[in-house]
């Protein structure tokens, strides 16, 4: 089994509210101080391929388009556990929107070899676009699931959890599939163990540049964007809570219900 | 003056009577937004076509494309998407609009590659500048909201739900139908569904519940999460959970409210243990009156709640669901 995740190095999201800042030229969170992460449903997929790989075998892949410091984001990835990791770079990436990106990424993948399976979180933390891991599976050609939780691989097909509103699907589906993961109780991310971080940090990572993609340049960069983000704005929003009083909790309790029902919500 | 395309999608009510679902009546008020003066078509599977076009019409759809097709009622993602990929390109449709579901999403991304189309998620808003199409969507978890012009067509969206107020009805409203054929080949769908689970008792539905009892990661555990079941049971809601709670199997990920669990807007949102994190503010800032049950004073949940107790749900609950219980009797 070849798996290849895909992740994205992103600005921490967790980081404090008060801390967010906007560039107003490039519409773009500033980065300032804050730590650079990987997003974390990248990293439920990480888990997955690494699950994958203890029952069934095989090599997982981790590869990032970004910047140099995306790096840092394979490494963390490496050191769970994948076999090898793979950063794509280079200055006419940058500005690509996510068909460019999925674009890349598909490029990337037929240069590594065949691969049954592609793995990205279902959801990045700071676009929240939702489209990297179809656009993927469009690209490649390879079947699509989005929104899985849990992959098993049983005689060469794969069954999905997929979460659906009211509940799940078990779906079957041949490889190769690319399938963007959501989290849930089975695929928790695992500790890196510090010596694991120690060997994966000595190792020279490999990076791809444009030549090596054999990219067609029309379809990368901020001219092959597809839509145009024209302002970002962050509403300001005034604290309104009303706590409400009581000396003690089943007062407090016993006058939420009063002011509930004076709203006439029950 | 834009042409669009949505996909009609029906429930049946208490009384057993065919509707709109309100996913289609918020797709619908977002496509008659971005429609302008243009033609809002509505594409509708299975039988029943001519009742089901009336409440189309009614709800601001010019016309309705029929297709019947077998493949097509199995609701199936790639079958839907082959078959919208086929009526968009005769039609020379400008914007499809699906609902930001499990199967919309899935479906916008892949239609907008094969129609070489620009792609907007979560839209909740629509509006334009001269002949620009504008969308606005959120960004940053729930942070900001991001402005999109679209410069080139055709473009598919999909509508964050329950952020869009639902088409009104306009009773008389007439339009036109027209059957389509599109040849669906059976052997286009790679994927095989084996079975889907229902989970969460049978209930008001959470996305369309008028109050929802979450609990987070301060509940510890799943045991709590039958308190909120009771609770839910009385206020006649439904019960969500936080990210953190449903990643600790604590409660089935279907019950997560969030960015990437559902988006509700109930009349009542009471949060017990949930922090407030942005990517779950993302699914229920829009609530009409948020209540915030947790120890920490500092907990981003207070800076969006109406109301809030600093306090353990422990000691907080039981007398609030005593005091509910005594003054709706």
């Amino acid at each position: 089994m070849q798996t290849v995740v895909c992740i994205k190095q992103i600005i921490d999201p967790e980081a404090p509210a008060d801390q967010f800042q906007l560039d107003p030229d490039s519409k773009r969170q500033l980065r300032g101080e804050l730590p650079l992460v990987v997003s974390a449903y990248d990293q439920n997929a990480v888990e997955v391929a690494l699950q994958l790989r203890e029952k069934a075998g095989g090599t997982v892949t981790v590869v990032s388009v970004g910047e140099p410091e995306a790096e840092a984001a394979i490494k963390n990835a490496m050191g769970m556990g994948a076999n090898t990791g793979i950063l794509v770079s280079d200055p006419t990436l940058a500005g690509s929107d996510a068909f460019g990106i999925a674009y890349i990424l598909a490029q990337t993948i037929r240069k590594i070899g065949t691969v049954d399976l592609v793995l990205t979180g279902c959801v990045s933390g700071d676009t929240g676009n939702k489209v990297i891991g179809p656009l993927l599976a469009e690209e490649l050609g390879f079947a699509c699931l989005s929104f899985a939780s849990r992959i098993e691989v049983q005689n060469g097909k794969a069954v999905v959890r997929r979460i659906v509103e009211d509940g799940y699907e078990l779906v079957e589906s041949p490889l190769p599939l690319v399938a963007s993961i959501l989290s849930d109780d089975t695929n928790v991310p695992r500790y890196t163990k510090v010596r694991d971080i120690m060997a994966v940090a000595r190792k020279k990572l490999p990076v791809w540049k444009a030549a090596d993609l054999d990219l067609d340049p029309s379809r990368i960069g901020p001219a092959a964007q597809r839509v145009t983000i024209r302002d970002v704005v962050q509403p300001t929003r005034e604290s309104r809570c009303e706590f409400v009083p009581g000396d003690t909790p089943v007062e407090q309790a016993e006058r939420l219900a009063e002011r509930l029902r004076e709203l006439k919500l029950f | 003056m834009t042409n669009v395309l949505i996909i009609g999608e029906f429930q049946q009510t208490e009384l057993q009577e065919t509707d709109l679902s309100r996913n289609t009546l918020e797709v619908l008020s977002a496509g008659r937004a971005a429609a302008g003066q243009g033609t809002l078509t509505a594409i509708v599977f299975g039988a029943a076509c001519e009742q089901k076009a009336a409440l189309l019409f009614s709800r601001g759809a010019d016309s309705v494309l029929w297709l019947a097709d077998a493949l097509l009622e199995s609701g199936h993602p790639e079958a839907v998407l082959a078959a919208l990929t086929q009526v968009a390109a005769q039609t020379k449709v400008q914007v499809v609009l699906l609902a930001d579901d499990s199967r919309g999403r899935e479906i916008a991304p892949r239609l907008a590659h094969r129609l070489h189309a620009g792609v907007v998620t979560e839209i909740v808003g629509v509006g334009s500048e001269g002949s620009t199409l504008l969308f606005w969507r959120p960004v940053y978890g729930s942070r900001c909201v991001a402005e999109i012009a679209v410069d080139h067509l055709p473009v598919i969206g999909t509508v964050k739900l329950r952020s869009m107020e639902p088409a009104p009805s306009q009773p008389d409203r007439q339009g036109e139908i027209s059957k389509v054929s599109v040849t669906l080949d059976p052997a286009l769908t790679k994927t095989r569904l084996i079975e889907r689970v229902t989970e969460g008792g049978g209930g008001v539905k959470l996305e369309n519940a008028r109050v929802v009892v979450s609990g987070g990661r301060g509940l510890m555990g799943p045991e709590p999460f039958r308190r909120l079941a009771e609770l839910a049971e009385t206020l006649k809601g439904a019960v969500g959970a936080s990210r953190a709670a449903a990643d600790a199997g604590w409660a089935p990920v279907s019950f997560q409210v969030g960015q990437t669990g559902k988006s509700v807007s109930p009349e009542l949102y009471i949060a017990v243990g949930i922090s407030g994190a942005s990517q779950h503010l993302a699914g229920m800032s829009g609530s009409k009156t948020i209540v915030a049950i947790n120890t920490d004073a500092d907990a981003p949940i207070f800076k969006v709640a109406h109301l809030g107790i600093v306090g353990d749900f422990k000691t907080i609950l039981p007398p609030f669901m005593a005091k509910v219980k005594s003054l709706t009797s």
